[in-house]
């Protein structure tokens, strides 16, 4: 398949990133240093090319219960341009994608991940019913992202509007360079942030006026290996790492974002009986003192028994510490349980404990909406 | 970026560099290697008076990307290792060809400073890949 460029693909050349293949996409993987670009996002504020992340519309009569269908959470709740982050599950409970649903009044936007667009696109297609249009609009629009304490000073100096009243997972319709955009107080950092939607063509023309709002408040364009480490310091999962087809949203310890209450959804009987019976294994996060990282695929021990696997791991300057994300058998999930982690045939001690690693994030003050009900 | 291959070193095609001191060489990882490894967090440096053969794994170099190893770039023994690292590992980052060495080998048969790279062969060694 041929690599893909975003429609900024131009400005990471200008700003000397380091360019790798993700997803399909050619993206920045760093400008100056992860490190340095992480620390910006938690100290001032960070700017992220996020266009790779693919975009769905759907609009028609019956899109409210066709969306609903799909994925776990009940999004009849959702208020006109309120927005929540969501799974959609195969029959068996597997998690096909974690996805943004935003209700835009008279259509859906669902933001998917870059490299599960198509397969998305052509299960909810497959899954049609009643009146309801599907169209995939990844290319239609770009996607960029504002994190960081400082981020509402920024974006405020270019729509020229107060956001003070816009609310954590809502939207709203603003313009830039006078240019239409919706603008959502989304993210995937732990920090106050923004997310950015707009036409393609417009882009450059946006992410330069951002640019230059920034440059008082210390802005530094950052790449995919800062949003990796940023959101794992915060716990969240990424796609194919910590959640795929095998794992179901209870083992993810994602059930705050299912509702199963509500009528039907593909994969709810069994997650029904998953809970009945209860989860043999669990997504935890383990603290790993040091500096030796644990990564993907390595095996957790409990007393020298295998007893689950890391599924994200890093090295976190913020907390000074190893840090990692992994499914381990119950009844192992419980905080404070010691672990071993094998890493490269040295065996590593850790710790299970809670998430976000990162507790100090500005998130915390509008999130309300997003508090785990766990 | 400008990826640096300063002349007067010899390289390897697992992207360590060599430069001839005295009896030994110095070594440590290009700025091709040290730029795709990225911010490096942690190295593992190999004991002093080791002795080694080409090719072996003499350090570990742990960075948020990946882990990788390091290899000996000729045979003979550890003489000296860059305590500096254990604390500041960035130097790696920052400066790989200087402050950022990692060993210093005593060579037991120089002959195979022959099997090493130059900076024009090294310069080929990179764009293939």
């Amino acid at each position: 398949m041929k690599e893909r460029k975003t429609s900024l693909y131009k400005k990471h050349l200008e700003l000397n990133a380091s360019m790798v293949n993700f997803a399909g996409y050619r993206m920045p993987m760093q400008y100056s240093s992860i490190f340095n670009e992480t620390k910006a996002v938690r100290n001032s504020a960070g700017l992220f090319d996020t266009s790779h992340m693919g975009e769905i519309e759907v609009t028609g009569n019956d899109a409210t219960e066709f969306i609903n269908r799909l994925v776990t959470f009940d999004i009849s709740k959702l208020k006109d341009f309120q927005a929540k982050y969501t799974v959609m599950l195969n029959e068996k409970g597997g998690i096909i994608d974690d996805l943004l649903v935003y209700n835009l009044g008279r259509k859906y936007l669902v933001v998917v991940n870059a490299s599960n667009q198509e397969k998305d696109f052509n299960w909810i297609s497959e899954h049609k019913k009643g009146n309801v249009e599907v169209q995939n609009v990844g290319e239609k629009y770009f996607q960029i992202a504002v994190q960081g304490p400082l981020s509402e000073e920024i974006i405020k100096g270019a729509v020229k509007d107060d956001l003070s009243e816009l609310e954590f997972y809502h939207a709203k319709e603003e313009k830039i360079e006078g240019e239409e955009i919706l603008l959502s107080r989304t993210g995937y950092t732990g920090e106050d942030g923004f997310e950015i939607y707009g036409k393609s063509t417009e882009a450059e023309k946006i992410w330069d006026r951002v640019i230059k709002e920034g440059k008082e408040y210390n802005l530094s364009p950052c790449g995919l290996g800062a949003r990796d480490l940023l959101r794992l310091e915060m716990g969240y999962c990424l796609y194919g790492n910590d959640i795929t087809a095998e794992t179901t949203p209870l083992e993810a310890n994602l059930s705050w974002v299912v509702s199963l209450g509500k009528e039907n959804f593909i994969g709810k009987d069994i997650l029904l009986r998953q809970k009945k019976e209860g989860i043999k294994r669990k997504l935890v996060g383990i603290l790993v003192p040091g500096k030796r990282i644990p990564r993907h695929g390595y095996k957790i021990l409990v007393e020298g028994k295998e007893a689950g696997t890391i599924t994200s791991g890093t090295y976190s300057p913020n907390i000074e510490s190893s840090i990692a994300m992994g499914y381990i058998n119950k009844p192992y999930d419980k905080e404070g349980t010691k672990v071993q982690i094998e890493i490269r045939n040295m065996v590593t001690e850790g710790e299970i404990t809670g998430t976000p690693f990162w507790k100090q994030g500005t998130i915390k003050k509008k999130s309300s909406d997003r508090k785990r009900s766990n | 970026m400008e990826i640096k291959i300063p002349k007067g070193l010899l390289y390897t095609e697992d992207h360590e560099w060599a430069r001839k001191e005295n009896e030994g060489i110095a070594e440590g990882i290009t700025d091709f290697a040290q730029s795709e490894l990225q911010d490096i967090v942690f190295i593992e440096l190999p004991e002093i008076g080791q002795e080694v053969a080409q090719g072996d794994s003499i350090a570990t170099i742990e960075a948020v990307k990946t882990v990788t190893d390091l290899y000996a770039a000729v045979s003979g023994k550890i003489v000296k290792i860059n305590k500096e690292l254990e604390k500041k590992p960035e130097l790696i980052n920052k400066d790989p060809y200087d402050t950022g060495w990692i060993v210093k080998i005593q060579m037991s048969d120089p002959a195979e400073l022959e099997t090493l790279l130059a900076p024009s062969e090294y310069k080929k060694v990179i764009q293939e890949d």
